[in-house]
């Protein structure tokens, strides 16, 4: 798999990113001397483990899940914040997969043309500057032969691009609510004018009606400067909102994954049909919620085969045993389950 | 619980009034003013805002659990025909887990890490309930089992720490009930769980609170949990109460530009839009309560008088709303022009 043209993917669109058989594993192991004394095993939490997909010049893909699936996990490999235990990442015909090893000037090439935002908007702001020198850094950073002059009128830009003022580069992140927050960070990463965005629940610390202010901006911004958005979320409706495409997580793989429209009108994976099912319907009646049975098992000790089958109503003795693997269906979506497969379910 | 003479019954907890203020060194602030609503034994009452809207203050106010500075300034509040906002701090301890039961939103910190949860469970039941160790924990396992804990005599000795989220909001919930107390609050009570598990305990909390006819008061951001358990709601803003009504009726036809703005600010699952309809600007800080109504900057309706007079709830539909455009004898015009084309029909 050595590309160094970018290929036209099946839909047309030039594939952007693409991540083959992501590994991410932490030790969480006891310290060395209580392992000796309490003859503990070493444990391993495989936060991320064969994770696949490529995303398309200009589309959102969205992962959800579960607390502990994985899906942050994945956003910081992506960008390089957390090294990769296995796999490969290529963006735009150049593999990054060593990023998270390379130093900050070595890979500064290719690490403006992604960016990340992060959910939430208080911890991501150094709270000691001033907004324009947080706005400013990356431009500092990759553009040091930047005047200061230039770099002022640039902020004063992006500030504005985000809906805020060019004179609130003199004031401090706590004098600005949530939401103008979140814009702050979103023109921050504009800085560099990047082709890839990483969000990683970039609304949910916000209330719903700064919520559709901030998905408003990203989505005109994407128009605008025609981003691809990788976007993160556990919030189905703002998922639906926001994808063309869809990743469904559960316990660091995915179960499915296929585009939007196919996936809320005919989800394939049993995870898929529950975790849309949960969603509360503001429309009320019409669509009883039905509940998902136990929880999200223990990362550290996934259940064997399935990872879903000790909550699936379809597993047999083959979903206890045997992984399943991404299987391409003819409506264009990519399901991993045995029942599926097998046609036990449609 | 009696029934007045009149045959209506008599509402569990009844808010009159109530206002509460901050004093601070510059001013005092209101962080509620005004506010009345009832609830009927074995009802769920909704109450939703953004943060800052005053719905966690209306809780803590209620249990008389503010924060000092900030105290009861005016109103009163009755809990079951008796006034309880003017009892001491000694008066009011028996109140609290006997007559009121609280849920909050983290479960691990509402749990004490020391002790397991059999002592905990025994520990409230004692306190409350004329009981011995063995009856009193006969109760605490026919709780355990009630709340949907599986296998509770070999969990009475376990720790909340052994407990998963959803699993220890359970708990949670079965310490609310020990002591069967007449009105259950209950603020953001599944906000840190999963939405497969907040399915799950939101039909716990309404089957039991209905079993046992308490009243609920179920403080939450989220419009969907709301449309799914409650059966009245009522919309906070800047520390007012602008609409209250049957749940179908605020969440189909708003009455309040405010609700209006907010139910249409929600992804739904149903359909997608190109964009979100987005109430502009913020709502106003606590020290900046503008004159008149408090939504009139950002409201489209806004005329004259809203910018002067506060409304009062107003018969609106088949609830109550604070807004000119009901009143009765000179209502405020509608203007329909600066909505986008999103229509508002949920």
């Amino acid at each position: 798999m050595s590309q160094t043209q970018p290929v036209p993917s099946a839909e047309g669109g030039e594939v952007l990113l693409e991540a083959t058989d992501l590994a991410r594993h932490f030790d969480v192991s006891k310290p060395w001397l209580n392992r000796v004394l309490e003859r503990a095993e070493k444990l391993t939490l495989k936060a991320v483990d064969g994770v696949s997909f490529t995303i398309r010049r200009g589309e959102t893909l969205a992962l959800v899940g579960e607390s502990g699936c994985g899906k942050s996990t994945v956003a910081r490999l992506i960008v390089g914040l957390y090294g990769l235990t296995r796999g490969r990442l290529v963006f735009d015909g150049q593999e990054i997969s060593d990023l998270a090893r390379r130093s900050g000037r070595q890979s500064a090439a290719i690490r403006q043309r992604f960016q990340m935002i992060f959910q939430d908007p208080y911890a991501s702001l150094n709270p000691l500057w001033r907004v324009g020198t947080i706005i400013g850094e990356p431009l500092r950073f990759f553009r040091p032969e930047m005047s200061s002059v230039d770099r002022r009128r640039r902020v004063g830009e992006l500030l504005e691009q985000v809906g805020m003022s060019a004179a609130d580069a003199n004031r401090y992140p706590h004098e600005f609510s949530g939401g103008q927050r979140q814009r702050i960070s979103i023109a921050r990463a504009l800085a560099n004018e990047p082709e890839f965005m990483v969000c990683d629940e970039p609304t949910s610390a916000l209330d719903v009606s700064v919520q559709a202010q901030i998905l408003n901006l990203m989505k005109d911004l994407q128009q605008e400067y025609g981003l691809t958005y990788l976007f993160i979320s556990h919030d189905m409706a703002v998922v639906k909102h926001m994808a063309d495409r869809i990743a469904v997580m559960y316990l660091g793989r995915i179960a499915e994954i296929a585009p939007a429209e196919a996936l809320f009108a005919t989800p394939h994976h049993p995870y898929s049909r529950m975790l849309l099912a949960a969603v509360p319907s503001l429309e009320g009646e019409g669509r009883e919620r039905t509940t998902i049975e136990g929880e999200v098992p223990n990362p550290v000790h996934p259940p064997s085969g399935c990872a879903f089958h000790p909550r699936c109503p379809h597993a047999n003795e083959r979903c206890r045993a045997e992984v399943p693997a991404l299987i391409a269906r003819s409506d264009g979506s990519e399901v991993a389950c045995h029942a599926v497969e097998e046609g036990r379910i449609d | 619980m009696g029934h007045k003479p009149d045959g209506e019954r008599e509402p569990v907890l009844s808010v009159r009034h109530l206002r509460v203020e901050f004093p601070t060194r510059h001013a005092t602030l209101v962080a509620l003013d005004d506010v009345s609503f009832d609830i009927a034994p074995g009802e769920v009452l909704g109450v939703v805002g953004e943060s800052g809207a005053g719905k966690s203050m209306t809780g803590n106010a209620v249990i008389q659990l503010l924060e000092p500075p900030g105290h009861i300034a005016g109103g009163e509040i009755h809990l079951a025909g008796r006034r309880i906002d003017d009892l001491a701090e000694e008066d009011f301890v028996p109140l609290r887990g006997r007559h009121i039961g609280m849920i909050f939103q983290d479960p691990l910190t509402s749990l004490n890490p020391l002790f397991s949860i059999g002592d905990q469970l025994v520990e409230t039941i004692r306190a409350h309930l004329p009981m011995n160790e063995r009856q009193a924990r006969e109760r605490a396992l026919a709780l355990l089992r009630e709340v949907g804990i599986p296998a509770p005599e070999t969990r009475l000795d376990s720790y909340p720490h052994q407990f998963s989220g959803g699993m220890r909001q359970r708990v949670v919930i079965a310490l609310a009930l020990a002591a069967e107390p007449e009105l259950i609050i209950a603020d953001e009570p599944t906000t840190a769980l999963d939405v497969s598990v907040q399915a799950q305990i939101l039909a716990l909390l309404k089957r039991v609170c209905a079993e046992r006819g308490a009243a609920v008061m179920l403080v939450t951001h989220d419009m969907g949990v709301i449309a799914e358990t409650a059966d009245r709601v009522a919309v906070m803003y800047a520390g007012r109460l602008i609409e209250i009504g049957p749940v179908n009726e605020v969440i189909r036809r708003p009455q309040h530009p405010y609700s209006e703005g907010l139910m249409a600010s929600i992804p739904g699952l149903a359909e997608r839009h190109e964009r979100l309809y987005q109430i502009e600007g913020a709502m106003p800080r606590l020290a900046a309560i503008p004159a008149g109504c408090a939504f009139n900057p950002r409201c489209p309706h806004a005329v004259e008088r809203c910018r002067i007079e506060r409304p009062e709830l107003l018969p609106a539909g088949a609830g109550q709303a604070a807004c000119w455009l009901h009143d009765p004898e000179n209502p405020v015009a509608r203007r329909d022009a600066p909505r986008d084309t999103q229509e508002v029909t949920r």
